[in-house]
Order: C-alpha cells, then structure tokens, then sequence
C-alpha cells in the first residue's frame, strides 16, 4: 500500500517538473527575444549590409544601382600597397601600444592599490586621461605637439635637447611614435582600472605567508602577484587589442589620411566616403573585420594555452 | 626547537592599545594555546610574535636571540593561517616548496624535506594536485605541511581548524596533537574555541582585553581559575554563578546563603574575607547533582531540558531571576515544570569576591602534577632519540 502511494507520487511528480521546466525556458525566450531583436538589426544587419555590398560595385552617390563583381574587390585590395601599410601600422600599433599600456597600467594598479593616505583621490585622478573624449585628447596633443607652438618643442627647445621644432604629427619617422605615446596616455588608466580590479581579489593572507616564507618583494611579484592576476590582465589586453585595431578617431584627428598613419579603419573610410567606391569600402571593413576576428580568437587560443600551461 | 619569551610587549595601532603588556615564557617543545574572546589581542599576539605586525614596546625572544626587528623570515618559525593561505597557482608540492626554494636550498633537500613532511601528514598522493581541487581538511594539511618543511624553532597557528566542519575539526585537533608530539616542536596556537584549548595545550594563556588572566596547564584553569572571567571562559557549559552574601568566615572555609534557602560552607583560604562581605558563589553545572545531596541543595523549577543521550542538560530556574545549568545523567526523568532539588557538593564549588578574584580551594583534586608527568616523560623520550 505504502509503496504504490509513493510511486504514484513519484510519477504524479514527472510531468510537473516538467511543466515547471517548460515554463521557465518559455519565460526565457520571452526576456531573451527583444535583446536578441535589436543586436539583429543594431550589429547583425550593418554587417551583413557590409558583406554583402563587398561583394557588389555599388558607388555612395546611387546605391540602387549595382551589380556583383564577385570577389574582385578583394583581389584589388589585396594586390594594394596602401591597404597593406594600413594592416602593418594599425597592428603595430596595437601592439607597441597595449603592450605598453599593460605595463604601465600594472605599474599604476600597483601604485593605486596600496594602503596610503589619499588613495581614493589618485585613483580619481589617474581616470582623467580616460574620461577625455579621443576628439578632445587628440586635439590637444595635436596642438601640444604642434612644431611651432606646441609645448613639447617648446619644452626640448628650452632643455637645448633640440636646435629647431620638430613636426611631430607630420614628421614620418615621429608621427607613429607621437600617436602611440597619445593613446598609451589616454588608455593606461583603463587599463590599471581593469588590473587593480584582478589585484583586489587576491587575498591578503597569501602575502603574509609569502612575507613567513621569506620572499623579497621582487619575488612576491613575479611569483605571486603576476600569476594570480594574469587572468585579469588578459581579460583587459584583449579590450585594449579589440579597441586598438579598430583605431580611428586618434589618427583621423591629428594625422588625418596620412600615409605613414593610415589605419585599417582610416583606409576604409576613405574608400567608402571619399571615393565612394562601397563596394571596394565595404571589402576593406569585412577583411578589417576578418582580421580582428582571426586575431582575437588566436590571442584567446594562445592565452588559454598559456595560462594552463605556464606556472 | 626553542623557547619563546615575551617582556612587556604592547601593541598599539595609533592611540587604540590592542596588548597591554604581556609577559610570557614559553619552555622548549611545550603546546601554548592562546585563547579568549574575539577581540582580546591573540591572534595579533600571535602576529606580533610571527613578525607581521610591529611590536610598539616590549622584548620578544625567540631561542635566546631578540627578535623584535627580525622579519618573519629570520624567526625561525613558521605559521598556519586560519584561511590556510595557500597559494592558488602553485601545486602542494610548489607549495610548500616555495619558502625552501627562496633559501636557496638544494633540489634534493627540498625533495626529501616535502616527501617527509607530505609522510607525517599523509597526504603523498596529493602532491600535484591545486589547492582548489582539494577538500578544507586536506588543505589545511598541505598549510600543517608547508610549516612542517620549514623545520622552524616554533610553529605558530592562527585559529587553524576554525574553518572544518565540526567531524573534521576533532579529527584535525587529534591530528595536531600526534604532531606536536612526533615533532617535538614548540607551538604556539591560537583559538577562540575553549575546548581545543583544553584539549591541545600544555598551557593555557587566557586574554582579555590585551590583557592575560591567566596562565596555567588546562586543569589548574579549570580546577583554580583565578578570576570569574576564567571561570567562566573555561569549561562548557558555563560555570553557574550566584551572588551571595558571606555569613561566617572560619580557617576551614567560608559560609555563604544559598539562594533558595539554607547555608553552605564552601572550602576556601578565607583570606581577608568578612561576614557581610558581597561574594559570587560559582558551580559547574558537571558537579551539580540531581536529586539532591546531604551537604547543600538549591531547590528550583525546570524550565527547559536538553537530552544529549549520554547526559542531559537541566536549565533550572531558582528564586526570581537566577537560572542554573545542570548536567544530569542520560536517563533523567526531569521534565519541564518539575521542582526538584539539585545537590551542591562544596567541594568542588568556587568562590569568587566582589571584585572577581576567586578564593583559593583547598580541596580541589591535584591533578596539574599529572600534566607535567606526561611533560617530563616526552622529554625523556626526546633525549633519548636524539642521543
């Protein structure tokens, strides 16, 4: 007797869950549906635009007119020394910069997390470069670096470090290092903002043992500190190489369409807008967007080994 | 192995005096526990004595050299911490590893060093794992073995089994025992748990307020605490406390009322007590005996009644606002509302004056002797393995 009434119980039950289940994946789609909605046509949509018109000859001035060239814009674009100089300065670029960015946010995250007086002001302060909009710092460096009346050669011209100004922005061999030192200003604290986040998870505990196990400070950081961080560090130098490739505004502001300067983005534009070629525009921003991509999923995938492997 | 000496230590952050100078002596291979509420100073006795935090004033020796501007490091010793603070990327056998390897000691030494260790604890087949892949038993083994590898003059433990589960909590204690006796070590340990006091310790150092009440083996506390404070901190339950009034006083013992009526004489050194003089009469609720006894009784109403099995714990309420516990055997048949009468052997009664100090028992059991028997018996057996 005792029995049946359990089993019965227990299949009663079945369907109940089940329902209960099912209501709950039904309640899911319905908070998941106007998301997924306007990423459709918010970032599905323009992208699909742009593929598809990478495939077509389409001019900005008659959009409604074109016809498909196949993959012709791509053959042009990858026979194209400009597009090729863009891919080389944009990933330099990047690299030169997050690289240095990393470092010196660590430094400053370092800095900012340790125990003294008016903490909370620096931390304040150093997010001022960040809190800038790129138009605004970009404007402001530019005019900083200007060769006549920019405070820079001012500065080296008084020191005697230098006889005459230099054009920093319009000089080849400077413009690129001029425009890292920009961003590398503007986006540390970024970065020291994600790191100091990882940093204040650790627990104290762990540097009091390493203080009883005799480490050095040097070897706390290095044996310590840095490993148990990583992961935030590669979190924040994946944002940064995201960002950083898709650089624009900084060299559009201060170098304009300058050879030596040109981003994958820049380059873009200009065939989109100033020519009006969509069609040859639109394949410049799909590989832009390929080459991001593959970057980005080999950096994961080369992270992640990494971080299972190293000690 | 060494002794520990504290001198006057005080320890102030800013004008807030966290120790108020503690003088201590801790002998070669003995177990000291330091124990007290929350906030009384020990676990930053401890630190003090670990060289995490600075001492303000006051000597610290450690094997005969003073320490007080010495870093951790250069102690000699080594500390377990209640949170374990392993390190979460290293594996157990980089763990405890890594205080030797920044030592630059030799690759074989450390090997056979963290095998032994791993040995003693049991715990060789843990050696590659991450500390997140093991239980809080089995890390707090691996914080035991990291300490153990230092081969350090003195081992310092902050509150180390406050994190395990009860079940584990009395296996670790048995555990920590067997250690310090194999190691032969000093060890200083810190707990708010009265009963790994107890149970741990050669010496018991009670702290209140960065101050110590008491320094003694677990059975002159329990059997001659000094104060009420000690009293009432050792043992579990709580001592019964009942204000009362002195009536004689005689070179036998003192007399005092007893709150539901009649006297009893309670056997202390009657010091400079009078009759008049405000006392605090104090009884382990172990030593209460239900049903009454012929010398002295309290009569009073249960109120609640717990049964554990092997005993029961009695919550008697006697006059208007005083309730007394007391530990009844397993089968009692006390039930709430009953009146019953519970019988106060004298003998084993305290007795404490209005500012707290207790008189002295002169019939108390001599059992602190036994203690150093065992003591002397394991220096024995250290002098002869290591001769």
């Amino acid at each position: 007797m005792t029995s049946i009434t359990v089993t019965d119980a227990a299949t009663a039950a079945r369907p109940e869950t089940s329902r209960l289940t099912r209501s709950r994946v039904r309640w899911a789609w319905v908070f998941l549906t106007p998301l997924l909605i306007v990423m459709a046509l918010v970032a599905g949509w323009p992208l699909g635009r742009t593929i598809y018109f990478s495939f077509t000859d389409a001019r900005l001035s008659d959009m409604s007119n074109y016809g498909f060239v196949g993959l012709d814009n791509f053959y042009y674009l990858l026979i194209d020394d400009q597009w090729w100089r863009s891919v080389f300065n944009t990933v330099t670029f990047s690299v030169i910069s997050v690289a240095l960015e990393t470092v010196l946010g660590m430094v400053v995250a370092l800095i900012i997390n340790a125990n003294m007086p008016g903490r909370g002001l620096l931390r304040a302060a150093v997010l001022v470069p960040w809190a800038i909009p790129t138009v605004v710092s970009a404007k402001m460096w530019d005019w900083m670096f200007n060769d006549q009346f920019g405070v820079i050669n001012h500065g080296l011209e008084s020191l005697g470090l230098i006889s005459a100004g230099i054009a920093w922005t319009a000089d080849p061999t400077t413009a690129m290092g001029a425009m890292i030192m920009v961003d590398v200003w503007k986006t540390t604290p970024f970065m020291a903002l994600l790191i100091l986040a990882g940093l204040q998870l650790l627990p104290g505990e762990i540097y009091e043992a390493a203080h009883v196990d005799g480490a050095s400070p040097i070897t706390v950081f290095f044996k310590i500190t840095l490993p148990l961080v990583m992961p935030a560090i590669m979190v924040a130098v994946i944002f940064r190489l995201l960002d950083a490739l898709r650089i624009f505004d900084l060299m559009y502001v201060m170098t304009g369409t300058a050879r030596e300067t040109m981003s994958m983005s820049i380059y873009a534009r200009q065939q989109l807008v100033e020519f009006s070629d969509v069609g040859f525009g639109s394949a410049a921003s799909t590989l832009l967007f390929l080459i991001i991509a593959l970057i980005t999923v080999a950096y994961i995938v080369f992270g992640r080994v990494n971080l299972s492997g190293g000690k | 192995m060494a002794d520990v000496t504290l001198r006057k230590v005080r320890k102030a952050f800013g004008d807030l005096e966290i120790i108020r100078g503690v003088d201590l002596e801790v002998k070669d291979r003995e177990f000291v526990v330091f124990v007290g509420p929350s906030g009384c100073g020990k676990s930053t006795l401890l630190r003090l004595i670990a060289g995490l935090e600075d001492i303000t004033s006051g000597e610290l020796w450690i094997d005969g050299e003073l320490v007080n501007d010495l870093p951790p490091a250069k102690r000699g010793i080594a500390m377990v911490f209640q949170s374990y603070a392993l390190y979460p990327h290293m594996t157990v056998y980089e763990n405890m590893a890594f205080g030797l390897r920044l030592a630059k000691m030799p690759q074989a030494e450390i090997e056979q060093r963290v095998k032994k260790a791993a040995q003693i604890l049991q715990m060789d087949h843990l050696l590659q794992r991450k500390p997140a892949e093991m239980s809080g038993g089995q890390r707090q083994r691996v914080a035991i073995g990291r300490a153990i590898v230092r081969d350090p003059k003195v081992f310092l433990f902050d509150e180390p089994l406050s994190n395990l589960d009860a079940a584990l909590r009395v296996a670790m204690r048995i555990e920590l025992a067997n250690l310090h006796n194999d190691l032969n070590a000093t060890m200083i340990y810190v707990t708010h748990d009265q009963v790994e006091a107890m149970t741990l310790a050669d010496k018991i150092v009670v702290l209140q307020a960065g101050e110590v009440e008491q320094i003694g083996s677990p059975l002159e506390l329990y059997h001659h605490p000094q104060n009420i404070f000690v009293a009432g901190f050792i043992g579990s339950p709580k001592m019964n406390f009942v204000d009362t009034v002195v009536r004689k006083v005689e070179a036998a013992g003192i007399t005092v009322d007893l709150p539901s009526g009649g006297t009893a004489r309670i056997p202390v050194e009657p010091g400079p007590a009078r009759v008049g003089d405000k006392v605090t009469l104090g009884i382990r609720p172990e030593h209460m005996l239900e049903g009454g006894s012929p010398e002295a009784q309290i009569t009073g109403e249960v109120m609640v009644v717990e049964r554990l099995g092997g005993h029961t714990f009695l919550y008697i309420k006697v006059g208007r606002d005083l309730v007394v516990t007391v530990q009844a055997g397993g089968e009692s048949d006390a039930g709430i509302g009953d009146t019953i009468s519970i019988g106060l052997p004298v003998g084993e009664a305290h007795l404490f004056d209005q500012n707290g100090h207790a008189f002295r028992r002169t019939q108390a059991p001599a059992i602190a002797s036994r203690r150093k028997e065992s003591f002397v018996r394991r220096e024995a057996e250290y002098s002869a393995r290591t001769h």
